[in-house]
């Protein structure tokens, strides 16, 4: 039996934490936690496929056509509604997900990571070209409204602040029920063995699709916030490096728990924004030489910090992508 | 490298500390701490990156020192020591510039080579009402997409190299029949090409395009390219490659003869003409994006530069030097004319009101403020002609056009101005 | 006609270089199912290797100018060779086995890592090798003038893949590399030194890439930032042509260079992601690439 369930709790007070702090927090830090969530929810989707054995090296696609809905939402459709926007990056990964899970939840391995990577790469060259779409310059996005109300600048960085965190609370408590869920159990069953589940008369096709449409409605999400709180939208969003940092901070924080994606997307930025001021000739040495430290002795990602002294083994909690399958 | 840009970083510091300990504190005003953002890591730090850094170093420890030639005078901006902060455009440039204003502390901010990171930043400073000096990115969008009061940019913009670069290459051949152009895909690379055909279609009605070619920027191989354009044989090839792209096309379309049966354009082909001196075939047109560099017309000033430049690197600065210099000199010359006005020393608010609409001296010649409000600088624009001689390389042919003639005027889109025909242009 | 056969050669000469590139990489992968993105720091060394080597050959004038090549070439294989060998004993050694996507990360950080060290060695400023390419000259093909050395490089790709095939099949060693790729479990039990293996064949996919860099350096401006770029092209063709498939990388690079120089040449618009489009095409109708090594069916 299952002991009582502590996630749910936990989002409330660290939510809360996080919305009281946006009246402590000096203003580059509020933007800093939206940024990270932003990115941290992106991952949400890539520890979702990751959780059903697949690794997505394409989320950017995604990230990319969140953030373009929303400048396009404003530009072409006259929407500055901040909701209205949201839901309307949503759709659009939903529509795109949708679409492309029918021909992507085919792949399995390292050509799923290929072909993904492959479809976000020819956004990119779309996008690159296209000059009324402000080609690799992008575009800006203005500040949103509420229910057709203007505001004042921050007024708005207040509306983003909480209107993310609110969202992010939602998403993860959402996405760790459906963790538990039997789909959600399944993926862990298909991920250790497809052709065993499939005896077992559950569809593994189904698994992930559902799986992929998720990653591709939160990834959008994610890519509509930060294209709010940067102000503006670039066809970098596609390019395989954005889609490549996602799964690193991934596997930064670890599979085991939504809230691991939470973490790692903390840890990273916090690690890239510090060595890129202090060490500015060499973050990349910073940045790779922890990531690998995090591979070689934390093979759970840093969650497994968090989970000292519990027992493993019997539950989902410490199960990640590296461990061995048995054949 | 990287030992002397510590090495000037020290002195730097030192020489504040110096000045604040030799001089009544009265003087030891409160230092600005300036951010300088450019390309430090990654492909376009050799072309651009670097060379921008030294160009701006030097400027900024002779300002600290107060050893700048003349018109320039005086230790500091109008008498406050510049702090500089390094900051890599590599990575997500538009979220570190607020952490380089609101956690570390910048007065003023002074970079952005990629328009990408122009179009994104110039909201951001907007917001924090910081003071922004875009020293080398080129997009027009900036200013076009809305006046801007804490934004400035001290260099000319894309469309004004592409509408001289027209004028030249008629100048030298008038019957100029087809056109090719080699750029790179993205943003600069299809504006350049879009000003340059429209300006020549615009200047001699019945050019046509013989082939477009837009390879991936960094592609680094251009072999098939090449053969389009050997096919299509226009009379002339237009190309904003800079860098190390622009290295490679040189090197792989030099043997191949390309350049001697079509002549060809490098809008910023400045950078290539000491380093593949041997490469590049005489009669090709080089431009510097402005009057930097191999074309930065004679004067005292300029003599200072490259002299000094030569002194601490041990090499001529390249064009990009000029124009993070002249960023810092635009500083330097609104915070002197500020603190000449108010008779103290300049607040931030204050040398951002005097630079608007100023005119100052950079070691290329004047550099006039004068478009989109005060905010867009505007400079003589040069193109030569390539040529050896007694071995060394030259840029002949030389025409310098003046901002009257290729700077579309204020209050008017650059692409309209193109599209209407450049009028009220006068050019001699 | 000589249209077509204009970009036929085109077409060739980019499939070379990139089989060059992608060769060690698919071999690598073949055998220890590491999805190397530090192969594109490699090739950034050899170019690097290369470009110091031809400087300094060229300031030495009593040495004959066609000894370049192999001054160029050697060298940035040795550097390549000695740099795998350190990345597989410092670091890749203690995680195999670990899953694949894994391995793509710590290769990543590798590339990270490489990327700053490039340049604390070279600096940030371009160095040029430009005399060797044109030392071979040029030949007119139909109406169009190609480099000689491109042609050659054609040459190369061919001598880098019947090396390969040949040590392949008809070595002890390349035997044994086989049993590993086609069924490391029973390899390995039958007592193949593993060890040994993995590390000689990291380091020869290493000097591979290396080489791959050095014979680009002449073209160039050897920049930072050079390998990042290469990396994904290579993944582009070693996932079109069957992962872990030398064959397989060869039949891709044709495909890919064929591709694109048909898309310049018809269609320029297009070549920012002809690539991706050919990979996604053959992955549409081959899920697992042209040639398919094989997997045990988990049961």
């Amino acid at each position: 039996m299952r002991a009582f369930d502590k996630t749910p709790l936990a989002i409330v007070v660290a939510t809360t934490l996080l919305l009281v702090g946006f009246f402590v927090f000096p203003a580059w830090l509020s933007l800093m936690v939206v940024t990270i969530i932003a990115k941290a929810l992106v991952v949400v989707g890539v520890v979702v496929l990751m959780r059903s054995g697949l690794v997505s090296f394409g989320q950017g696609l995604y990230y990319c056509i969140g953030g373009y809905a929303v400048s396009l939402g404003e530009q072409v459709l006259q929407i500055t509604d901040i909701f209205v926007l949201l839901a309307l990056a949503m759709a659009a990964g939903l529509v795109a997900g949708s679409i492309l899970g029918l021909l992507m939840s085919r792949y399995r391995e390292i050509f799923f990571a290929m072909f993904s990577l492959a479809l976000s790469m020819i956004l990119y060259g779309i996008l690159s070209r296209t000059q009324s779409l402000g080609s690799t310059d992008g575009l800006n996005i203005v500040q949103p409204t509420l229910f057709g109300i203007k505001l004042a600048t921050q007024q708005a960085k207040l509306l983003i602040y909480f209107t993310t965190c609110v969202l992010a609370a939602l998403v993860t408590y959402a996405v760790h029920r459906y963790i538990r869920s039997p789909l959600g159990y399944a993926s862990m069953a298909v991920r250790d063995n497809e052709i065993r589940v499939e005896y077992l008369g559950l569809a593994p096709k189904k698994v992930f699709y559902s799986n992929y449409v998720i990653a591709s409605v939160v990834a959008a999400l994610g890519g509509a916030i930060t294209a709010l709180n940067y102000g503006h939208v670039q066809p970098d969003m596609a390019y395989w490096s954005q889609s490549g940092e996602f799964i690193f901070i991934a596997l930064m924080g670890g599979t085991s728990h939504v809230a691991a994606a939470f973490l790692g997307s903390a840890v990273f930025e916090t690690i890239r924004t510090y060595a890129l001021e202090l060490a500015p000739d060499a973050w990349r040495v910073i940045l790779g030489g922890v990531l690998i430290a995090i591979i070689c002795f934390l093979p759970k990602g840093l969650w497994s910090l968090t989970q000292f002294g519990k027992r493993s083994g019997s539950s989902d909690w410490d199960r990640v992508v590296d461990e061995k399958d048995s054949t | 490298m990287r030992f002397w840009d510590k090495i000037s970083f020290i002195t730097a510091l030192n020489i504040v500390a110096l000045g604040m300990l030799a001089s009544p504190p009265a003087v030891a005003a409160d230092p600005i701490k300036l951010g300088l953002v450019a390309f430090y890591s990654g492909p376009v730090s050799g072309p651009v990156g670097m060379p921008s850094r030294k160009g701006a170093d030097l400027i900024i420890e002779a300002i600290n020192i107060g050893t700048l030639p003349a018109p320039y005078a005086g230790k500091g901006i109008g008498g406050r020591m510049i702090e500089p902060i390094y900051v890599d455009e590599a990575v997500e440039p538009v979220n570190e510039f607020r952490n380089l204003v609101q956690r570390q502390g910048a007065d003023a901010v002074i970079g952005y080579s990629s328009s990408g990171s122009c179009v994104g930043v110039a909201p951001i400073a907007e917001e924090l009402k910081v003071l922004t000096l875009f020293y080398y990115c080129g997009s027009t969008r900036t200013f076009e997409e809305g006046p801007k009061e804490y934004v400035f940019r001290t260099m000319n913009s894309q469309d004004v190299e592409n509408i001289a670069a027209a004028r030249y290459i008629l100048s030298i051949k008038p019957n100029l029949k087809t056109l090719s152009g080699m750029n790179q895909n993205y943003g600069w690379g299809q504006e350049s090409w879009r000003d340059f055909t429209k300006s020549v279609q615009k200047l001699k009605p019945g050019v046509t395009i013989a082939t477009e070619q837009f390879p991936k920027i960094f592609a680094g191989q251009y072999g098939a390219e090449i053969t389009a354009l050997t096919r299509a044989n226009a009379d002339v090839i237009h190309s904003s490659f800079w860098g190390g792209d622009l290295d490679a096309f040189i090197l792989q379309a030099a043997p191949r003869n390309l350049f001697q049966k079509q002549t060809a354009v490098l809008t910023t082909g400045g950078t290539a003409i000491d380093t593949l001196t041997k490469q590049i075939p005489e009669g090709t047109v080089i431009g510097v994006r402005g009057n930097g560099g191999a074309l930065a017309p004679a004067s005292a000033f300029h003599d200072w530069f490259r002299a000094a430049y030569q002194k601490k690197y041990g090499e001529q600065p390249s064009f990009p030097a000029y124009y993070m210099a002249q960023s810092v000199l635009a500083l330097k010359a609104a915070g002197d004319k500020a603190a000449e006005q108010t008779k103290a020393v300049p607040s931030m608010d204050a040398i951002r009101k005097a630079l608007s609409g100023l005119e100052f001296a950079a070691p290329s010649g004047i550099v006039s403020m004068s478009r989109h409000k005060g905010h867009q600088a505007v400079t003589d624009i040069a193109y030569g002609t390539f040529k050896l001689v007694d071995g060394k390389p030259t840029l002949i042919n030389v025409k310098r056009y003046q901002p009257e003639c290729v700077v579309p005027p204020e209050g008017v889109k650059s692409l309209d101005w193109i599209e209407a025909g450049f009028p009220g242009a006068k050019c001699d | 006609m000589s249209f077509l056969l204009s970009i036929l050669i085109d077409g060739l000469i980019y499939a070379s270089w990139l089989f060059i590139v992608s060769a060690g990489l698919t071999l690598i992968y073949g055998v220890m199912r590491v999805l190397n993105m530090a192969h594109g720091s490699f090739y950034a060394i050899g170019a690097y290797t290369a470009a110091s080597l031809v400087g300094w050959y060229f300031n030495h004038d009593e040495l004959p100018a066609f000894g370049s090549f192999a001054v160029m070439a050697l060298g940035a294989i040795a550097v390549g060779f000695v740099a795998g060998l350190v990345t597989e004993r410092g670091v890749l050694r203690f995680l195999r086995g670990r899953d694949e996507v894994v391995m793509v990360l710590v290769t990543f950080g590798l590339l990270l890592v490489y990327e700053d060290l490039i340049k604390f060695i070279w600096g940030v400023q371009s160095y040029y090798a430009s005399q060797p390419y044109s030392l071979l000259g040029s030949t007119d093909i139909g109406e169009i003038n190609f480099v000689n050395y491109d042609l050659a490089m054609i040459g190369v790709a061919g001598v880098v893949a019947a090396v390969l095939w040949w040590s392949l099949n008809r070595t002890r060693q390349g035997k044994l590399l086989r049993a590993v790729i086609n069924d490391r479990e029973n390899a390995v039990a039958l007592g193949i030194n593993v060890n040994r293996l993995f590390m000689a064949t990291f380091a020869i996919g290493a000097g591979l890439g290396a080489l791959a860099g050095g014979l680009s350096a002449p073209a160039i401006a050897v920049n930072p930032g050079l390998g990042v770029e290469v990396i994904v092209l290579a993944f582009a063709v070693v996932v079109t042509g069957g992962l872990g498939s030398v064959e397989g990388a060869l039949i891709g690079a044709v495909l890919i260079g064929l591709a694109r120089a048909a898309a310049v040449n018809l269609w320029p618009e297009a070549e920012l992601f002809v690539i991706y489009g050919v990979m996604a095409c053959v992955l549409a109708f081959r899920p697992r690439g042209l040639f398919v090594l094989d997997s045990a069916r988990k049961i």
